[in-house]
């Protein structure tokens, strides 16, 4: 008994019964009901679901965003608040700060926190070392590419160090090339980094290629269709070679179905 | 090819080397153009005032409005005139502005008070100001304070409505961004909203300007014995239209070099 339980880890983020309610005059929506999931340390979920059902609206709960809820959203065991340092949000597009140099945005998230000292600058300078942008530190983000962007927005979430790591259509406002590499770059940052990552996404080919399990929401009110657990043949995996693994397309088709879209 | 090139174009392309020549060209002849238009209508001012097909002594004339700045040069009250309406515009713009940004500042803090304001602004912003001017006086008194609260008074209403929608427009994915990490509402304010919103504050700058000049110049025909409003006031009561041109003329050089200052500072924000 003993043994079976040290196997089963604990998991890093639990949602119980999660139901969110939006008001307004109009009436009242319930974005999320009874929605339940548990990510263990290191994973990276992938959650699609048809739009409006609520993925964005779970990030928000799990970043501290959202504070009005029933049901528990627990990180590391304790109750998730405003503010926690648990958790690096990625917006949609970069939201890097134009009138900060690269460095100075990197720094955002510790200037917030009343965290910036020699130990949490060298650990930043670290990172844009490791990723390639080190020689960009004093660069405003408009000299930068699109993908570099993505990446010094990446090292500025990884900067404060959080437990998990939550992308929020992280990727939608890039062209389609840029998008693949740059999947494939944070993919490979968050495993070498060692975070877990919640990744939210309406592009299903994305979230098979990144993710160890896909998660797939239901219409509004959104509560969790299936789960799949992704085990692709490939020799690399990483998020351009899995698209090339046989599995791939079954995978796809069958989520394709699930989500069962109309237009 | 005849024409010889400058040192530093040898290395570009010879089509390119045209396009640049041609607009040259074509900046020149702006310049020109703009010189000749100036020359023309002074030239036919003047004639038109010497062959008598108008009156000099209602249009005035270059040569006359020459006279009286050289004038006014010489009994030295020209720069006390100029520096007192300068003077007044640059403390009402300046009021106008920073009065204006810590107005919306509150605003946008709190959504009740924006939500009770609402109606006063939009009626405060569709009164023309140059009403209350009488009151002033009566309140203020005669004399600059009076002059200022009116510049004031102009700009302020649109300071603070051009500077809150900058602050409104900034993108909720920024403030969100900032939440995440645990941020305070003073710093959003800091660290996004006020810099995301120089680039609105600075147009609000580029209106207040010409609208500080407005209520400066109201404010001195209504009360002051002193600046270029008055000069204007007074040239046109005792019918020295001279006076009245020459002060017309300096205002309107004042005016544009205030706002290119703002332009400059503009360019020095916008840099950093």
């Amino acid at each position: 008994m003993k043994g079976a339980n040290s196997l089963k880890p604990v998991p890093l983020v639990e949602v119980k019964n999660l139901t969110v309610k939006y008001q307004s005059p109009e009436g009242e929506i319930t974005a999320l009901k009874n929605l339940s999931l548990e990510v263990g340390k290191g994973e990276f979920i992938g959650i699609v679901g048809p739009s409006g059902c609520g993925k964005s609206t779970l990030l928000n709960v799990i970043a501290g965003l959202i504070t009005t809820y029933t049901g528990e959203v627990l990180i590391c065991g304790k109750a998730v608040r405003r503010g926690t340092r648990m958790v690096g949000y990625m917006p949609q597009s970069d939201q890097l700060f134009e009138w900060r140099t690269i460095w100075k945005n990197v720094l955002l998230g510790l200037e917030v926190q009343n965290n910036l000292n020699e130990r949490t600058k060298s650990f930043a300078w670290k990172l844009l070392e490791n990723y390639g942008l080190a020689d960009f530190a004093h660069a405003y983000p408009r000299q930068l590419s699109g993908g570099m962007r993505q990446r010094a927005a990446l090292i500025r979430t990884l900067a404060v160090d959080p437990e998990i790591l939550l992308l929020d259509e992280a990727f939608s406002a890039l062209d389609y090339q840029t998008r693949l590499i740059v999947a494939d770059e944070v993919k490979q940052i968050i495993a070498r980094e060692n975070k877990t990552a919640i990744l939210v996404t309406h592009d299903i080919a994305e979230a098979i290629s990144m993710s160890d399990k896909v998660v797939v929401l239901t219409k509004r009110p959104g509560s969790i269709k299936s789960i799949h657990n992704i085990e692709l043949t490939c020799s690399e995996k990483t998020p351009l070679k899995s698209r090339e693994a046989p599995e791939f397309r079954l995978y796809f088709n069958s989520i394709w179905k699930e989500l069962d879209v109309h237009v | 090819m005849s024409m010889s090139r400058p040192q530093q174009l040898v290395n570009i392309s010879e089509e390119h080397f045209l396009y640049l020549q041609e607009r040259k060209k074509y900046r020149f002849r702006v310049i020109l153009g703009r010189i000749v238009l100036l020359a023309a209508l002074l030239a036919l001012w003047e004639i038109a005032g010497n062959l008598r097909w108008i009156d000099p002594f209602i249009t005035s004339q270059p040569s006359r409005i020459i006279k009286t700045l050289a004038l006014l040069h010489s009994e030295g009250a020209l720069y006390q005139h100029i520096g007192i309406t300068v003077l007044e515009t640059v403390a009402g713009f300046i009021l106008g502005t920073i009065g204006g940004t810590c107005i919306a500042i509150a605003l946008w803090w709190s959504k009740f008070l924006s939500d009770v304001l609402d109606p006063y602004l939009v009626i405060l912003n569709s009164l023309p100001k140059i009403a209350l001017g009488p009151i002033l006086i009566v309140w203020i008194g005669n004399g600059p304070p009076a002059i200022i609260a009116m510049a004031l008074l102009i700009s302020l209403i649109v300071a603070v409505l051009g500077v809150y929608s900058g602050f409104v427009q900034v993108e909720p994915e920024k403030i969100r961004l900032l939440q995440a990490f645990g941020a305070s509402k003073g710093q959003i304010l800091q660290m996004v909203i006020l810099p995301a919103s120089i680039p609105t504050i600075i147009s609000a700058l580029k209106i207040n300007v010409g609208l500080s000049w407005v209520g400066v110049i109201v404010g001195e025909f209504l009360v002051s014995r002193a600046g270029l409003g008055y000069l204007i006031v007074y040239g046109g009561q005792v019918f020295r239209l001279d006076l009245v041109m020459t002060s017309v003329i300096i205002l309107a050089a004042a005016a544009a070099l205030m706002y290119q200052a703002v332009v400059l500072l503009e360019k020095h924000l916008s840099r950093q």
